[in-house]
């Protein structure tokens, strides 16, 4: 059996359906992801998964554990890093610590060197009111908190939200060595750019799943031909671009633009066709698909072009 | 020349002995889209706060559409559009409620509620659920619909604090779009992200570190001027220079 098991899951809070009858499976020390934007009911089911929350249908397990039935067994394997700042603001960054290891019945020397790394960074300011730090510095603190009681299992709700781009690569930098240490991890993120750096990863839209897979699987499943196209000024590009038979849809993609067809085109030809209404600097080429690219193609496109 | 609308000069502001924003001097030009960008804790809000008249200075000036941040921080406001992330609409008002008092008190007329609001958000098409109660509008609606109301009373600079985040990459697109319009028709935007793809929508982009701005360039140059492939590069560099130090 899978490490955690989510069956056919459930849930509703009034007239909105949260997850909508979603199945997925974990293995054991698999890093994964579950990607979406707020309101896909990420963290919702990882309420469920924590043993906080009850589904209306459906089931779900950890270690073979199921989550109503038995959260005693399940609450002491789990390592839960909620998706707001689950610490106490009151509180200097070394009582709230100690207020975890405290409640998982340890304390903060059994099993410091799991912790070591991470905690180190913040150690300087643990008489510091928790209030008081950035977000980065209070990012490190909820995850030695989640892992003071040497859980097998990681469950971490959007930790990167908010967080500037250094903060976030240093702190998948520590994901991926947890890893290596045998750790099973789900975790969540609004930001597609992190999917690559997952074993496999959901994409998740309003309570259900678009696809589930390897991230190099996902993008292979991209049906259709894109290219990058730049032009200035950038506005009109996008409004050309669109307004072409050949374009299935066009978006802003970083500095460029997205355009995707159906069949290839003839760029050399498109460019013209750009440059003869009065659009410099442009370039076309042809490009491989990212995971927001396949996103938005399973969210069924854009402006319906 | 062009017709600069936001002018920093040697800006200063300290907590304590702590120096928040040190000496950073910039400006943004009249349609431009200025990216703003910083690590947290860098001194983008702060620096946010100032230019919206909310926090006094310590140091320098800054001049907002024309006027003193310092000492006309009230006319400031009113030449400025402003929308957050974190709080940009009443959850407890209807969409029509806080178009009205969002309007009121800019000052709006009646009329101009009423031709602007109407217009507004037919070109969203939103008038089927103008009685609807904002917190039960998806997020993206609620932020496309923010920023339209931020535009409403027609200022000459929109500052956005981090206007799409969490919001599926779709919607995201579509209001990088109304961004874009907005910059045409002259309106000049100032926005903050830590999408770093974003930061490459901007026609400008300033970077941030420990109070000081060490990178204000388009994207193309400054990826240029520090070897990189993307912003996010740019920025990973100087943050981590500066960690070195």
């Amino acid at each position: 059996m899978s490490f955690v098991t989510v069956e056919n899951v459930r849930k509703t809070f009034e007239d909105v359906v949260a997850l909508d009858r979603l199945s997925v499976s974990v293995e054991k020390g698999e890093l994964f992801g579950f990607i979406g934007p707020d309101g896909a009911g990420k963290s919702t089911l990882f309420r469920i998964l924590a043993t906080v929350m009850v589904p209306d249908e459906g089931k779900a397990t950890v270690m073979n554990y199921d989550t109503v039935h038995d959260y005693r067994q399940i609450r002491q394997v789990i390592g839960y890093m909620p998706g707001h700042f689950s610490l106490y603001t009151d509180l200097s960054v070394e009582e709230n610590l100690q207020f975890f290891a405290r409640i998982y019945g340890t304390n903060i020397e059994e099993y410091y060197d799991w912790i070591k790394d991470i905690y180190e960074q913040i150690a300087p300011f643990k008489d510091r009111l928790v209030g008081d730090l950035s977000g980065g510095m209070k990012q490190k603190l909820a995850l030695s908190c989640a892992l003071i009681h040497k859980p097998a299992f990681l469950l971490l709700d959007e930790p990167t939200f908010g967080v500037d781009a250094v903060s976030r690569r240093e702190f998948w930098e520590v994901l991926k060595r947890l890893k290596s240490e045998g750790l099973t991890i789900i975790v969540s993120t609004p930001y597609m750019d992190e999917a690559s750096l997952c074993d496999r990863i959901a994409l998740m839209q309003e309570g259900q799943l678009l696809a589930v897979d390897q991230p190099e699987i996902i993008t292979a499943q991209f049906e259709n031909i894109l290219y990058a196209v730049a032009g200035s000024p950038r506005y009109r590009t996008l409004q050309q671009v669109r307004s072409w038979d050949e374009t299935l849809r066009a978006y802003p993609f970083g500095e460029r633009l997205h355009l995707v067809t159906k069949n290839p085109v003839d760029t050399g030809q498109l460019k013209q066709r750009l440059e003869s209404s009065g659009i410099s600097e442009v370039t076309i080429e042809s490009v491989a698909p990212t995971i927001e690219d396949e996103f938005i193609a399973l969210m069924g496109g854009y402006h319906g072009k | 020349m062009e017709n600069k609308v936001i002018i920093v000069e040697d800006l200063v502001r300290m907590f304590g002995s702590f120096t928040a924003v040190d000496h950073i001097t910039f400006d943004v030009k009249q349609g431009e889209i200025f990216g703003f960008l910083g690590a947290n804790g860098a001194g983008k809000t702060t620096t946010m706060k100032m230019l919206t008249g909310l926090l006094s200075l310590s140091g320098g000036g800054a001049k907002v559409a024309g006027h003193d941040v310092q000492t006309e921080p009230e006319k400031v406001k009113k030449s400025i559009g402003y929308m957050s992330q974190k709080f940009a609409l009443y959850d407890d008002l209807s969409v029509w409620e806080n178009i009205r008092f969002y309007s009121g008190v800019y000052g709006l007329t009646d009329k101009e509620i009423q031709e602007g609001g109407r217009a507004m958000l037919d070109k969203l098409g939103l008038g089927d659920v103008h009685n609807q109660l904002i917190g039960a509008l998806p997020l993206g609606w609620k932020q496309k619909l923010a920023f339209s109301v931020a535009l409403l009373h027609q200022p000459e600079i929109v500052f956005l604090d981090e206007p799409t985040s969490g919001v599926d990459p779709v919607t995201r697109r579509q209001f990088w779009e109304m961004i874009y319009e907005a910059a045409e028709s002259g309106t000049t935007v100032f926005v903050t992200t830590h999408y770093m793809d974003e930061a490459e929508y901007c026609d400008r982009i300033g970077i941030m570190v420990a109070g000081k701005l060490p990178a204000l360039d388009t994207p193309a140059r400054l990826k240029q001027q520090f070897k990189s492939k993307s912003v996010d590069e740019v920025f990973v560099k100087l943050v981590r220079d500066r960690q070195k130090k």
